[in-house]
């Protein structure tokens, strides 16, 4: 067997293997462990029962409309921003980007709350909204606007990088062979960035079901009707129903996983028919 | 190409759950609504007590009442109100959390506690302890909290207001034992570095003694210890009364305001009212709080034994006051958890 | 000679679409993030400069800075490392499962913080499945520092994987063979080589792994012990402040915390624009 100069030997391989996968069961399967294990402490029957409560299934209906409204925008957003950022220069582009990644670094508790401060009764906003009857603290729009803030830059952070690396040849080909503006994105960007942008909102879903601290600082904890799903698993938790809380936070540990898995699935049978097709 | 259809097809599923939860809407709710902004672990308590109050005023009124509840951490829910949660009623751990709603938005008079019977608390409890089985380390009262190796589990009164309720009582022991105020500061001093973990909430705390195993004792309301013994493991915890202890008083008001704006306020102030009949009393004591009215007491006397209480108003001079010298920035909780 | 320029001259870009698309990312990121972040800094500015560095300074508040920030860092060194691993073993091996071991690093952006929170103190707690092997030792994971290092890694891992896994793809395995025929070894490709390569995304991983650690609080507020000077972290401040009704003084903390993670950021996004143009890109 001949030494393949630009790979590892077979032990530094195994070695290597090995501590990523350690890593990994250490610090992430084994807290999902132990939240499906709770769940599931006491058979299927009582996670069944957890997961279909009235409760329950308002909370995961909240957490799904949310979810639509917040993602989309933000995909048009952050494609748009990958856009200018990486088709042009302009000054302060290091800059633009920072802003960009700034909610990443805002405490969840201060993401709720810049919200309150502006629409609640004695924010900025909040006597004209009283007046004209507008709600958006502790109804459905805040929860939106919260969402959006804490998954802003998933899309856009995901596109970046691929854009900058891609440069902007194809694009400068196409519109000098006469394609219009809109033909080039279609046709020749999006297919470049297509599983970028797909992982990155696969991403801002999940974190957009998932958000906790933001959300609970403007939802009011209304049962039934402001309660998101994870909202709903602190409250049970705090009921001392630790299985039925576990129950939807696996329900939603286990949604991501789908979808992440899917796309995984997807990717693999797409490169698959399109090999060779591709430059 | 392949892809425009995957994104149409994606767009498409994305609009599905959006669609069915705009059509499903909200059958639950029907008639008059009253919204009640309540703390954490009052949930089964309403849970027992808003049907039987629907059905008492359908079959006095003919009208139909539904309910919106709304559970947090107290501090949390009355910010909320302040900051525009349409409450019709709030019931919380204390009376201070209605008076900042009362003092900054204006949408209940200054003197709410003078509308119901009783301080408008319709039931009262008490700060206990909660021991592992049989008592192993012998704790009987206050002092023996301070034995070497006793580790104390209790929430962070700069966060919980069920904590102060705990800081208080221990307060109290203190200045009856010791006799002064700067004896009383010596105990909780000494109580507090024995704490491990000051969780954020009361029930956080409650997990962390029930289910992390972490300390010896745990300081805790009355139906909240009643209920960690009986939910989180029958025969693994036992409840201890200490000698002397705070009288908690967890009032309930209507936010007349909004409850104008709802056209509300007949039914919110019977709801209220509701509380004190002898059904409802009778929730109140299953679900482990001590009962107001005497003849619903006598009948669960031996759930709830008498030991020396203290008010708030008479030992610390009232909520605002008891708030702005203990627990506010620079005040006695600050100075004690200071290192040295 | 007069044959037509072949290339349409460097300055002028042909691309269209520059007012419309940087119109929208200033019109959303002024909605959704400037303007509500403003309000921050108008609350705060309230207080006057002496109230402000009493409340957003306090000895107490440095204290609990030092421990997020530094809970933090450790963090974000700890992922960088083991996420870099992570990444060329996804990237450069074979193995089976590689492909459900891919879509699981993504799993904490999923899971609800407050549920990681919980299920990483029940795992690290005296008598949780890991916290019971070390506790005769005498080592405290949860409720101590080390556990809020163990949960900030949790929350921070997929940020350094994903940041590094694509760069690490598109490294072109030309340039490592050129240096194994110049006779360097594995680990010199490796040091001089690759990972020079890969370090600006190292680089931004650590970076948003910081950043996001340092106000994480769902996660972490199970598993810190909540004890003054010693695991009490920054983010609990404004919570305490907030409980006083003091929303200014939540502020002047919360602002604190901002510009720091905000210069971190800065910092580290400019070093990399500047070396894109540097070469040449």
């Amino acid at each position: 067997m001949n030494r393949n100069p630009v790979s590892e030997s077979r032990f530094a391989r195994a070695a290597l293997i090995t501590i990523a996968l350690l890593f990994l069961a250490l610090f992430i399967l084994l807290p999902l462990f132990a939240v499906f294990s709770e769940a599931l402490k006491e058979g299927f029957d009582d996670f069944a029962e957890a997961v279909s409560t009235p409760d329950a299934l308002a909370a995961i209906r909240l957490t799904l409309i949310v979810a639509a409204i917040s993602v989309p925008l933000n995909m048009v957003f952050g494609v748009a921003a990958s856009w200018a950022i990486t088709k042009f220069d302009f000054r302060g582009k290091g800059f633009l980007i920072t802003l960009i990644d700034l909610p990443f670094s805002v405490s969840p508790v201060v993401s709720g709350l810049i919200f309150v401060l502006l629409f609640g009764a004695n924010g900025y906003l909040g006597p004209w909204l009283a007046e004209h009857d507008v709600r958006i603290i502790f109804a459905v729009p805040g929860i939106v606007l919260a969402t959006v803030f804490i998954t802003f830059p998933f899309v856009a952070r995901e596109l970046i990088p691929l854009m900058m690396e891609q440069g902007k040849e194809d694009e400068e080909a196409a519109i000098s062979l006469g394609a219009s503006g809109w033909q080039t994105f279609w046709h020749v960007t999006l297919p470049n960035i297509r599983w970028a942008l797909l992982y990155g909102v696969l991403l801002c879903n999940a974190r957009a079901m998932g958000e906790f601290g933001a959300v609970s600082v403007v939802s009011g904890h209304i049962r039934g009707i402001t309660n998101t799903m994870p909202l709903h698993v602190e409250i049970l938790y705090n009921e001392y129903d630790f299985v039925g809380a576990f129950a939807v936070a696996s329900l939603l540990a286990g949604l991501a996983l789908v979808t992440l898995v899917i796309k995984t699935v997807l990717e693999w049978r797409f490169n698959l028919h399109h090999a060779g097709a591709r430059h | 190409m392949n892809f425009h259809k995957l994104i149409a097809a994606g767009l498409a599923l994305a609009m599905v759950p959006a669609l069915a939860a705009c059509s499903g809407g909200n059958d639950a709710e029907a008639g008059t609504v009253i919204t009640n902004v309540s703390y954490d672990p009052t949930r089964e308590l309403y849970q027992a007590i808003n049907p039987a109050f629907a059905a008492d005023w359908k079959a006095k009124t003919g009208e139909t009442v539904s309910f919106r509840m709304s559970h947090g951490g107290s501090g949390k829910q009355s910010r909320s109100v302040i900051d525009g949660l349409d409450a019709d009623v709030v019931t919380l751990a204390l009376a201070y959390d209605i008076d900042v709603i009362a003092e900054r938005t204006k949408r209940l008079p200054a003197q709410w506690q003078a509308a119901l019977p009783d301080n408008s608390s319709p039931y009262t409890s008490t700060i206990v302890f909660l021991v592992r089985k049989g008592n192993p380390k012998g704790i009987r009262d206050w002092a023996d909290l301070l034995k070497p190796g006793i580790q104390v589990v209790t929430p962070n009164p700069k966060t919980s207001g069920g904590a102060r309720w705990n800081f208080l009582a221990a307060w109290a022991y203190g200045k009856k034992a010791g006799g002064s105020d700067a004896a009383a500061e010596q105990y909780v001093r000494q109580l507090y570095a024995q704490v491990p973990v000051l969780d954020s909430g009361a029930r956080g705390s409650t997990t962390t003694f029930a289910e992390r195993g972490i300390g010896d004792v745990l300081i805790a309301w009355e139906n909240e210890a009643f209920l960690a013994v009986n939910e989180l493991g029958e025969g693994k915890f036992d409840i201890v009364v200490p000698s002397i202890s705070v009288l908690a008083e967890p009032p309930v008001a209507v936010v007349t305001e909004n409850a104008k704006k709802h056209g509300t306020e007949a039914v919110v102030q019977a709801y209220l009212e509701y509380l004190y009949t002898p059904e409802a009393q009778t929730a109140i004591a299953r679900n482990y709080y001590r009962p107001r009215n005497p003849e619903v007491a006598a009948q669960f006397k031996d759930q709830f034994p008498e030991l020396e209480l203290v008010t708030i108003d008479s030992a610390f001079g009232g909520w605002t006051a008891a708030q702005k010298r203990f627990f506010d920035d620079g005040g006695v909780f600050d100075r004690i958890s200071a290192r040295k | 000679m007069t044959s037509p320029p072949v290339r349409p001259p460097r300055r002028r870009n042909v691309i269209p679409g520059f007012g419309l698309t940087f119109g929208i990312s200033a019109l959303w990121l002024s909605i959704i993030v400037l303007i509500p972040l403003a309000t921050i800094f108008l609350r705060s500015a309230h207080m006057g400069l002496e109230q402000f560095i009493a409340v957003g300074l306090s000895p107490r508040a440095l204290e609990a800075y030092r421990l997020s920030f530094g809970t933090a860092a450790a963090a974000g060194v700890v992922n960088a490392i083991f996420g870099v691993v992570v990444a060329w073993v996804l990237v450069r091996y074979d193995f089976i499962g590689k492909r459900l071991v891919g879509a699981i690093v993504d799993l904490p952006f999923a899971l609800p913080t407050a549920v990681a929170g919980i299920a990483l103190t029940a795992i690290y707690a005296p008598n949780g499945w890991i916290g019971q092997l070390f506790d005769p030792l005498g080592i405290r994971i949860a409720f101590t520092p080390i556990g809020i290092t163990i949960a900030l890694i949790f929350i921070g891992l997929p940020f350094v994987v994903r940041s590094v896994e694509p760069v690490l793809a598109d490294l072109g395995r030309d340039v490592e063979e050129a240096a194994a025929t110049l006779g360097a070894s594995r680990w010199q490709t490796f040091s001089r080589v690759i990972l020079p390569a890969i370090g600006p995304a190292l680089l931004t991983g650590f970076a948003l792994t910081f950043a996001r650690g340092v106000g994480e609080y769902g996660s972490v507020i199970f598993i810190a012990g909540n004890i003054q000077g010693s695991t009490e972290i920054a983010p609990l401040l404004i919570v305490t402040q907030l409980e006083q009704y003091n929303y200014d003084g939540a502020t002047a903390i919360a602002v604190v915390m901002l510009l720091v993670s905000f210069g971190v950021l800065l910092g580290i996004n400019l070093s990399q624009v500047a070396s894109r143009r540097r070469m040449g890109a």
